[in-house]
């Protein structure tokens, strides 16, 4: 990491704090059995609807399982007893420059990666228990194990 | 002593098995191309996917294992995870006139009839407005041409019925075009606006 990667950074940590920090990263697009997200201000269920933020934790029970579309049009979906960190996703809709960090703990989760991937991949990353994965546009799986 | 024993052994069984912890299986995209993941695990291994159904599983001693699965058992191992899968974005498109965010009335309602029948079909339905132009003019010019554009769609959205609250715009100027030109190149399919629904 350079001195240009770390003013980027920067610049992308303090643009997230003043203009993007009331968006919403994502919203829950289907939700079956239990699902909760978990935030500082508490846990609360996750219907359809229920919008998604930078830092919240994603929970499915034991039959719970759950699909959300984020706001660059990546589609998660995490099946039955997951724990998911959204850890960052910052998204400029003008030049789709962001980044996505997502760590799967437990469980499995599903990624059809949008536009970030496209526009700037080495910004998105995806980590599970052991691993950490860098992706160039597509579609898989990662599976955390229970 | 017998803890002791008990314990060596499941050092060794641990050293010796390698259980695998994480898993990454790639999918093949709707189009029906792939793309590709590396896999890295903690202790540096590297491990590169690009074949549809291949997979690679990090083990308890931090190397990576690799294999091709059938597609079937894939599909069936994940089905429960791959069932709620959010349904995928759909884009449409309406062409502007020359240097104007206005004329736009003729085109717009086909587009919006097709818009509200799609719109039945999504769960918590959220629409971006995306405006794009042509390379004439400068990135700012652009930039505030695009999202003008998107605004003028915003409120004809509005004026049909749909919910301010699911509907945001962006401009993405130049960046974007249907059709690449060199800078300067006047080209009417690339004043366009997007209406992405998600």
């Amino acid at each position: 990491m350079n001195f240009q990667h770390v003013a980027l950074s920067v610049a992308l940590v303090l643009a997230t704090q003043t203009s993007w920090a009331a968006d919403e990263a994502g919203t829950v697009k289907i939700s079956k059995g239990p699902v909760h997200v978990e935030r500082a201000s508490g846990r609360i269920d996750a219907p359809v609807g229920t919008r998604i933020f930078s830092s919240d934790r994603v929970i499915t029970g034991a039959d719970g399982a759950v699909g959300i579309t984020l706001r660059d049009n990546t589609l998660l979906s995490a099946g039955p007893n997951s724990i998911v960190d959204l850890n960052k996703f910052v998204f400029d809709s003008t030049t789709h420059a962001g980044a996505i960090d997502a760590t799967v703990k437990r469980g499995t989760l599903s990624v059809i990666s949008g536009k970030i991937s496209k526009a700037s991949p080495e910004s998105v990353r995806f980590s599970a228990p052991g691993m950490s994965l860098g992706v160039r546009g597509t579609s898989f799986v990662i599976d955390a194990g229970s | 002593m017998l803890l002791f024993v008990a314990g060596l052994a499941s050092i060794i069984y641990l050293g010796l098995t390698a259980q695998p912890t994480s898993t990454v299986v790639l999918l093949p995209d709707a189009d029906g191309g792939v793309g590709s993941v590396e896999i890295r695990s903690d202790s540096s291994a590297r491990q590169s996917l690009a074949s549809p159904y291949s997979n690679a599983s990090v083990t308890t001693r931090g190397d990576i294992v690799s294999r091709v699965d059938d597609a079937g058992q894939v599909l069936q191992r994940y089905a429960q995870t791959l069932s709620v899968r959010p349904k995928a974005p759909v884009s449409f498109m309406l062409l502007f006139e020359f240097g104007s965010a206005v004329d736009i009335a003729p085109a717009f309602k086909p587009v919006l009839n097709q818009l509200l029948a799609a719109i039945a079909d999504f769960p918590a339905p959220q629409i971006t407005v995306i405006g794009h132009t042509d390379r004439v003019g400068s990135q700012a010019d652009n930039d505030r041409l695009s999202l003008e554009r998107a605004e003028t769609v915003r409120r004809l959205l509005i004026d049909a019925g749909i919910q301010p609250a699911i509907i945001s715009i962006a401009g993405r100027g130049e960046r974007e075009p249907a059709v690449p030109t060199p800078d300067d190149v006047a080209m009417p399919e690339n004043r366009r606006v997007e209406i992405n629904l998600r």
